[in-house]
């Protein structure tokens, strides 16, 4: 268990972290989500002991970050921000310099090493020096040096951030892989990533929390939750007929598709169905939304800006 | 402590990847031999010692040294690597002191690899070998301390550049302190106890007394405590500085 309780930082006049209070439970993904210069990043660094708090406190599984920086730090594998590794090492005196540092040696320290370039790939630039390598596999460095202690609290700062998109699949393939019995905290601004591998999702703006639940709640809140959106074929009177419906709010027309939304917690299909069957409209298409993330996202952030 | 081993034995060994290593030794072997043969009139002396290769070192050190130092902790910064090994299950104690005593072992092999001065003039004559030992000791002492200024101005920036100048500067004042010229300079109404403790301070007046012959244990004390203090005020500054 991770909590943190009234965390707040300030560099000078400037506030980045305010009161900040949440908990992860081991098993839990929580992704942490913001826009740029959120806190996101001086959050992680508090959590990991990189930067002392201003106020507040930091508990990993109850070790005071504080007061036991090193306990809580050999239970945590962090991802800083953009990787950092030492360009002239190679992946394999890289990764056997970290885990000498968490204290392995000889055949543990082999074994362990071995695990983690299985683990993400690394084999075929195992021996080449880390800064000839792409950003894909400096990424996967530091992510291995970051699980190669095996921790029960594994923290990335952006871990997909300028990856292609088969590389950004790689690395939530492994998140989804490790999750198990850890905590995992995740900070990203891409929302795709955040319905792909958290199971809670935190969003925060000015260095404070302004929603935080499971990604299908977080849907909920969108205008777009359980809207329909179709495309229809010689259907002029169409936005007109669908108004008519007791359970639709309103209705858009965004190049050539219609978006119709339901008034609050009603269902829409059955009575769209039906109107379609009745008028004769031919369906091109038609689906009904889960929300957008990404429409919440701007929404709760904004207002705060 | 095994720690302070781990860090060293990285550092030490990225001193060996990179060409700078091997740039500072060659540099350092033939401006000291040079600066003893040209300047030092090794052979016009007519006497068998190494006073003439010595008394460089002090110049030598000064911009040589602050090149090996201004790396330390600048390049942390700058590539985001601090982080890393802040986060990790080690002491601020033995990163700084892992990565000065690399940078120190290093600049022991590089004097060590001067010795064949030394059987030139045992060839040549027959010298005061508790001499030389003794200046060699004085010169590795005189290059740790310039070492640990380095490295805490070093974890004062990420510019490597500023790093290099501001420790020249510095170095360079803690080591005039001690001329007698400079001591001139001082205006009349200062206090001599007070021109005397900064002349006390120098680099110079330490590095001397070995030179000498002179192996003081106040001198050893001196370099130590200053290796010390400079360490600590790294310490200090990483800490407070490492957000930015």
């Amino acid at each position: 268990m991770i909590r943190i309780d009234n965390l707040t930082k300030t560099f000078g006049p400037f506030t980045a972290v305010n009161g900040l209070s949440f908990s992860v439970a081991p098993g839990e993904v929580l992704g942490f989500l913001g826009p740029n210069g959120a806190g996101k990043s001086t959050t992680m660094k508090m959590i990991t002991g990189f930067l002392a708090p201003t106020s507040g406190k930091v508990t990993v599984l109850g070790h005071d970050a504080t007061e036991q920086p090193l306990k809580a730090k050999e239970l945590i594998g962090y991802l800083p921000e953009g990787a950092p590794s030492y360009g002239d090492m190679t992946p394999r005196q890289f990764l056997a310099f970290i885990g000498q540092v968490r204290g392995y040696r000889g055949a543990e320290l082999q074994a362990r090493v071995e695990r983690v370039e299985t683990a993400l790939q690394l084999s075929s630039v195992f021996d080449q020096p880390i800064e000839t390598l792409s950003k894909g596999f400096k990424r996967r460095v530091g992510l291995a040096q970051a699980i190669i202690h095996d921790p029960k609290v594994l923290i990335l700062d952006e871990p997909t951030d300028g990856l292609d998109p088969n590389q950004k699949q790689e690395v939530r393939n492994l998140i989804a892989n490790l999750s198990k019995d850890k905590i995992v905290i995740v900070s990203t601004h891409i929302l795709e990533e955040v319905s792909a591998v958290c199971t809670r999702a935190i969003i925060i703006a000015g260095g404070r929390i302004l929603a935080d639940g499971t990604p299908q709640q977080l849907e909920a809140r969108s205008r777009y939750h359980g809207a329909i959106s179709m495309t229809l074929q010689g259907a002029e009177n169409a936005e007109s007929e669908l108004v008519k419906l007791p359970q639709v709010a309103s209705v858009e027309a965004d190049q050539g598709r219609l978006v119709v939304f339901p008034k609050s917690g009603q269902s829409l299909f059955a009575p769209v169905n039906a109107l379609i069957s009745q008028q004769g409209w031919q369906v091109d298409e038609l689906h009904v939304e889960r929300g957008r993330l990404d429409e919440v996202f701007r929404t709760i952030t904004q207002e705060v800006a | 402590m095994r720690q302070t081993a781990v860090i060293f034995k990285r550092e030490l060994a990225s001193y060996v990847a990179t060409p700078l290593a091997y740039v500072f030794t060659v540099i350092f072997l033939v401006l000291a031999g040079s600066f003893a043969f040209f300047f030092g009139g090794f052979f016009d002396n007519g006497q068998a010692d190494l006073r003439a290769f010595f008394n460089y070192h002090p110049w030598l050190y000064l911009f040589l040294v602050p090149a090996l130092s201004m790396r330390l902790w600048a390049e942390e910064r700058k590539s985001g690597t601090l982080e890393l090994l802040m986060t990790l299950p080690i002491s601020l104690r033995d990163m700084v002191l892992g990565k000065f005593l690399a940078a120190w072992v290093f600049t022991g092999i590089a004097l060590i690899l001067t010795c064949p001065i030394w059987f030139t003039v045992n060839y040549l004559g027959d010298p005061d070998n508790g001499v030389i030992l003794a200046s060699y000791l004085g010169s590795w002492l005189m290059a740790g301390a310039m070492l640990a200024v380095g490295s805490c101005i070093s974890a004062c920036t990420k510019n490597q550049v500023i790093a290099f100048i501001v420790a020249v500067v510095v170095c360079f004042l803690m080591m005039v302190s001690g001329w007698e010229i400079v001591m001139g300079w001082w205006p009349d109404w200062m206090a001599d106890w007070f021109i005397e403790s900064v002349a006390a301070l120098s680099f110079l007046t330490h590095f001397n007394a070995f030179a000498k012959g002179v192996l003081d244990l106040r001198d050893v004390l001196y370099f130590l405590i200053m290796i010390a203090g400079w360490l600590t005020a790294t310490a200090i500054v990483i800490h407070m500085k490492k957000a930015n």
